[in-house]
């Protein structure tokens, strides 16, 4: 087998989002996960006779805003279409969804590669459509059950061009396509909860081909952390073929995580010819100028502006940026925080660590108020309390609340400046320690971290280190 | 009427009446049923209502809660809607009675009521005779007496056709001025309910209750309801367009001279009357037999045998369901035009059938735009070719079916107004003629049809 060097893959993402409602594309019902099955329905998502879809305001606001935030042109003029198909789970046999006149086109996605860098994703077209119900092959024996709960739920898909290069990369694009959605608020993209899907197609070629090879419809890709298997069990299947002669057939394959690897869909459930024309029952989707200006306008700052800006206004590095902006909330406290007057480094720091530490076993909760943590900050940086000490008292108020100088005082944590008490716990460590003092002198002077490793425990982590490395060294010398 | 003993007289009169019209298997709901429905609805009816007590048939692809909307189909046997039409919520608000559903061509195609599931309707005239269709159970009740007005619904002439074969008034109102939610949709673009009444007054205000804005449907326009117009002394001031393309030469002579007469009406109530171009009319019924079908082909996809309405197969294969749910639920006529219009949006054929009917389709609006354009504030047209044909002449042949809508099919195309009324016999048949309007200019259409009826002597031969 060559060497898969000389292979490139090439991959271009689907992702279906669900818009965050509380109420579906074309009707009132619950937009909701996990009610009882059918019981978030009625004549339009049935898909009674006579029934006829409304289009929500609210999902239409959110879908432009996602196109915005992915950098692309809005149309003044767009067509919602139905595909047509025969499938048990979709009431209508069609599903309204936009072909010829989607709802924008022509964005990017910056995002950072592993192999590349800082990489451009390009961003072909974003629709909005409903979402097709629930087929449960496995709830009742011999039987199919039908939960037309998700029916018309409200989604948009997003279609990149063919621009990744490895799975890790895609992986790296959904991430931060996830983060952008995240930060807009226009998306929960809650891959467990079905809120955020991809369908990848995979080709591979020699590196230097201009010319894409064959390719195919990965689809059932359920978890980021299938995403890089599904794509690399595909592309290793794709090199495997043609290193052995053989061709790779266009066709649609269905990923099993279980046993990880793809299998092709039945024939009869691929290949269709889904008539898409324009519905008749939508008037064409027409957005004034000012409503798109309006959108933009509710747009957050997203995150790869907010990286920036936090390198340059915080003098942060970008690595650090980039972990303090992965998350909105977060990167709002920090900036919390900063504001409250913690020095931008230091307030850094804390939240990297203790923070997000704290955050992650505790379901992504910020549990010590912004305020606070400035506070906490201040008293390290006054003298006040050790950083060791400090720790503990974020501890101490994420648990249980109060202000970080009157549970430094209850836990006796305040550090103790005051030489002549500090020169007692000095003295009665030396006492006690002979021969390290006469080792000390003899020129073991490594050994002074040691005694100051005794103070502080002797004085119970109150010792204003500075001050008791002082003393050390002046009793120690004489 | 404003006295709750005169809706409960009428409720029982109605009842008798449509006992009496059961010969014509107009009305689909079971005399049992529906009397028991109709005076249910009486004692309920406010009476300060504008249509108090007055008892409204219902063509069966229109949701009603009362009774059973079939479409005229197997396929939706004993179907009962879980809510009712705009139309109809309007029609019982203002204390109108819902008096039973009528036989239609299953889901409205057809044109001359033998496509039903549940046998055919005839003519109230002659029994060897068709009502018309789509909508002929509703035109045969109202030309029966059984009810002064019934709802009837359009995707090409369904209301016109029958109302000129029956001999009453049949109003399609501009695409928009009537909510469809809860009509079943055949063609979606093309579809209004419309009203088919013994005279223009009965028709106008059944029109004016259903009409108006309704949240629940996006291509109904966001207007008042129509008001409606007084009954004009004379026609002066109205210039009435006579396309030279409804009038072709071998047009049956009677038909020809009854139009004739009607127009010569006209002028002597003071009308000026033009001939007017419609370049594109030729094209209408084969545009007409591409864009419907293709609606169609997507609107009856939800009839699988899967959610509601009977199945014919018990297999386990949900395909093996949908084969012989759908081929044995659905009668030759609807089956032909899934098939037509399943062809016309495949891949490859798209552009050159589906693509080009659009086209064609802003050509032919774009020709009344034209004459409209021109100082011309209707059309005057034969609503139909011939008077009623015989039960069975055009059953294989649906070409020949098909151009029976010839003079309608273009007001839907282009979303237009258009009433028929009764303008003389042929043979004893009755005759319409057809004003077709402009867009939401409803009331001077029907002022005009006002100041025709009282005139015409409609009953005459021509
Ligand atoms: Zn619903």
């Amino acid at each position: 087998m060559a060497a898969p060097a000389s292979w490139e893959t090439v991959i271009g993402l689907e992702t279906h989002v669900q818009l965050r409602t509380a109420s579906k594309m074309f009707c009132g019902c619950s937009a909701a996960f996990g009610a009882p099955p059918n019981t978030n329905v009625c004549p339009v998502c049935l898909g009674l006779p006579g029934a006829l879809p409304m289009a929500n305001g609210l999902a239409l606001q959110l879908a432009v805003r996602a196109a915005l935030a992915l950098g692309c042109t809005v149309h003044s003029r767009s067509v919602f279409a139905r595909k047509n198909y025969f499938y048990p789970d979709l009431p209508k046999g069609y599903q309204i969804s936009q072909f010829e006149q989607p709802l924008a086109t022509e964005g990017s996605l910056s995002y950072l590669s592993p192999d590349r860098g800082i990489a451009t994703a390009t961003i072909q077209r974003l629709h909005v459509e409903e979402d097709a119900g629930k087929s449960l092959h496995d709830r009742f024996p011999k039987h199919t059950a039908i939960d037309l709960n998700r029916c018309g739920v409200p989604l948009v898909e997003i279609v990149t061009g063919p621009d990744f290069r490895s799975p890790q990369e895609a992986r790296a694009y959904l991430l931060t396509l996830k983060q952008v959605l995240e930060y807009a608020a226009v998306s929960d993209c809650d891959m467990e909860k079905g809120s955020l899907r991809v369908d990848a197609n995979v080709s591979v070629r020699r590196v230097g081909r201009p010319e894409l090879g064959t390719k195919t419809e990965v689809k059932n890709i359920n978890s980021f952390a299938y995403v890089e298997k599904a794509l690399t069990v595909e592309h290793d299947r794709q090199i495997a073929l043609l290193e052995g002669g053989g061709t790779v057939e266009q066709q649609t394959l269905l990923y099993d995580a279980k046993t990880n690897s793809v299998r092709p869909q039945r024939a009869k459930e691929a290949s269709h010819d889904y008539r898409y024309f324009p519905d008749p029952d939508l008037p064409p989707l027409v957005l004034r100028e000012e409503f798109i200006a309006e959108q933009q306008a509710l747009l957050p700052e997203l995150p790869a502006k907010k990286r920036e800006r936090f390198v340059e206004k915080y003098a942060l590095s970008v690595t650090d940026a980039a972990v303090l902006t992965a998350d909105r909330s977060v990167a709002d406290y920090y900036e919390a925080v900063v504001h409250a007057g913690a020095d931008a480094k230091a307030a850094a720091n804390w939240v990297m660590t203790e923070v997000l530490a704290d955050a992650k076993d505790h379901a992504d909760g910020l549990r010590v108020p912004a305020g606070a943590l400035a506070n906490l900050i201040g008293l390290v940086r006054g003298g006040t309390l050790s950083h060791q000490a400090a720790k503990r008292v974020f501890g101490e108020v994420a648990d249980h609340g109060g202000e970080p100088r009157n549970v430094a005082e209850a836990l006796g944590l305040i550090q103790v400046a005051d030489t002549g008490v500090v020169t007692g716990w000095v003295s009665e460590v030396l006492v006690s320690h002979p021969t390290e003092v006469a080792r000390y002198r003899s020129g073991e002077t490594k050994l002074l971290q040691f005694f100051l490793g005794q103070v502080m425990k002797l004085s119970r982590g109150k010792a204003d280190p500075k001050l008791a490395q002082r003393v050390l060294e002046e009793k120690l010398v004489a | 009427m404003s006295d709750p003993s005169e809706a409960l007289a009428s409720a029982k009169a109605t009842a008798d009446r449509l006992v009496k019209a059961k010969r014509l298997n107009a009305c689909l709901t079971p005399v049992g049923e529906l009397r028991k429905a109709l005076v249910t609805q009486a004692q309920a009816a406010h009476p300060s209502g504008v249509l108090y007590g007055m008892p409204v048939a219902v063509k069966d692809n229109i949701c009603t809660l009362e009774f059973t909307t079939t479409c005229g189909s197997k396929i939706l046997e004993s179907y009962r809607s879980p809510y009712e039409a705009t139309a109809v919520a309007k029609l019982k608000a203002a204390g109108a009675l819902i008096a039973g559903k009528t036989n239609c061509d299953e889901f409205a195609m057809g044109s001359s009521t033998e496509h039903s599931a549940y046998g055919r309707t005839l003519h109230p005239f002659d029994k060897t005779r068709v009502p018309g269709g789509s909508s002929g159970g509703s035109a045969a009740l109202v030309a029966a007496g059984a009810v002064p007005a019934a709802l009837g619904s359009e995707t090409g002439g369904s209301v016109r056709q029958p109302a000129s074969l029956c001999g009453v008034v049949g109003i399609k109102p501009t695409y928009g001025r009537v909510s469809r939610w809860g009509l079943v949709a055949f063609g979606s673009s093309l579809d209004q309910i419309g009203v088919l009444g013994r005279s223009v007054h009965d028709a106008a205000r059944v029109l004016s209750v259903i009409s108006g804005r309704d949240p629940k449907d996006s291509t109904c326009e966001e207007r008042d309801p129509l008001r409606l117009p007084n009954v004009p002394e004379s026609l002066q001031g109205f210039v009435i367009g006579i396309p030279r393309e409804y009038f072709p030469a071998d047009l049956d002579p009677a038909v020809r001279r009854a139009c004739d007469r009607a127009v010569r009406l006209c002028k002597e109530l003071g009308a000026a009357v033009r001939e007017v171009a419609l370049p594109h009319t030729a094209y209408a019924v084969p545009t007409y037999y591409i864009l419907a079908p293709a609606e169609a082909s997507s609107n009856l996809a939800r009839y699988d045998g899967a959610r509601y309405g009977p199945r014919f197969d018990g297999s386990a294969d949900v395909r093996a369901l949908y084969r012989t749910t759908r081929g044995e639920g659905f009668g030759p006529e609807v089956r032909r035009r899934i098939l037509l219009g399943t062809y016309v949006l495949s891949s490859g054929y798209y552009d050159a059938y589906y693509r080009k009917a659009q086209q064609m389709r802003a050509l032919i609006a774009q020709d009344f735009r034209n004459a409209f354009d021109r100082g011309v504030d209707l059309l005057f047209t034969p609503t139909t070719p011939s008077p009623a044909f015989k039960a069975g002449e055009k059953l294989d042949d649906p070409v020949a079916m098909y151009l029976s809508d010839i003079f309608t099919v273009t007001a839907n195309l282009a979303g237009l107004p258009a009433i028929s009324l009764p303008i003389g016999r042929v043979k004893g048949l009755p005759l319409g003629g057809q004003f077709i309007g402009q867009a939401f200019l409803e009331d001077e259409m029907l002022e005009a049809a006002y100041a025709l009826e009282r005139v015409v002597p409609a009953t005459e031969e021509a």
